[in-house]
């Protein structure tokens, strides 16, 4: 399964494992906000440790899910990003609407 | 013009399943240029931009099948050029924009603004009813 969910005192973390596209990012999306729909978390973490490789469709799969929280004024926190993937993130300028955990080491 | 030294063409029909493949294969061509690990990530991630669009814009309303041909030359120069021949761009100027987008709330709009900043350049022809072209160029620095 491309994402692992777990839940902990109103965090809501979804390890995402592979790469992300406009073909994988559908599959996420819908177990990302199944889950996130019922549970309305105060957090929601996106762990991208394992995966190496995310196009503007992944862009996308942050925004949507920055949207969806709002709703219940949620916020979205991005973790585990390589540097091929910050690259991405900055150049979408995700840092306004999103916090972004810097990787260990 | 120079001659290429090398080329290759692949094509596929435009599955959004293949988005991993046509990446990959350009990724796996141009891999003889001996290119730095960010070059080739680069060029991935803008081959699957254009490719995507392929998928998701030009072939919206019918399946249709995705080009692509990929040439390097002597200078380390790499020439990659993604084809549909889908609905076609009304607009160019307008759709590469940054954040202009037709495709709805989980597009973000930013995949020629990917391109055109992964490449040293980005050029884009288009018939409305015929389909659309996209090349890009990007110069690879042999590794140290
Ligand atoms: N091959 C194509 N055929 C037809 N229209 C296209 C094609 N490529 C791009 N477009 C048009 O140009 C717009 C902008 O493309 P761009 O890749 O920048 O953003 P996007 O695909 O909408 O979103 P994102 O790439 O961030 O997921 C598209 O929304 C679409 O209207
Ligand atoms: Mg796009």
């Amino acid at each position: 399964m491309s994402v692992q969910l777990s839940y902990k005192e109103g965090v809501l973390t979804a390890k995402l494992t592979g790469e992300i596209d406009h073909h994988s990012a559908r599959e996420m999306r819908e177990a990302i906000d199944d889950t996130a729909q019922k549970l309305k978390p105060y957090c929601l973490r996106l762990d991208f440790m394992e995966v190496p490789f995310m196009d503007s469709s992944g862009v996308g799969l942050i925004l949507g899910r920055v949207r969806l929280c709002n709703f219940w004024r949620g916020r979205v926190v991005l973790c585990g990003l390589s540097p091929n993937l910050n690259k991405m993130v900055e150049l979408a300028g995700i840092s306004s609407v999103a916090a972004i955990e810097r990787r260990a080491g | 013009m120079m001659k290429p030294v090398n080329q290759a063409q692949i094509s596929f029909p435009s599955y959004s399943v293949n988005e991993g493949f046509g990446r990959a294969a350009v990724a796996a061509f141009l891999a003889q240029l001996d290119p730095t690990v960010a070059d080739l990530a680069d060029m991935r991630t803008a081959v699957s931009e254009a490719v995507t669009n392929a998928i998701v814009h030009g072939y919206r309303d019918k399946k249709g099948t995705v080009y692509i041909s990929a040439k390097i030359f002597e200078d380390g120069k790499a020439v990659v050029r993604v084809r549909d021949k889908g609905c076609g761009i009304p607009d160019v100027k307008q759709a590469m924009e940054p954040l202009f987008t037709t495709g709805g709330e989980e597009r973000a709009g930013l995949g020629f603004a990917v391109m055109q900043s992964f490449c040293d350049s980005v050029r884009v022809t288009s018939t409305v009813g015929r389909g659309t072209s996209v090349t890009l160029t990007k110069h690879f620095e042999p590794k140290e």
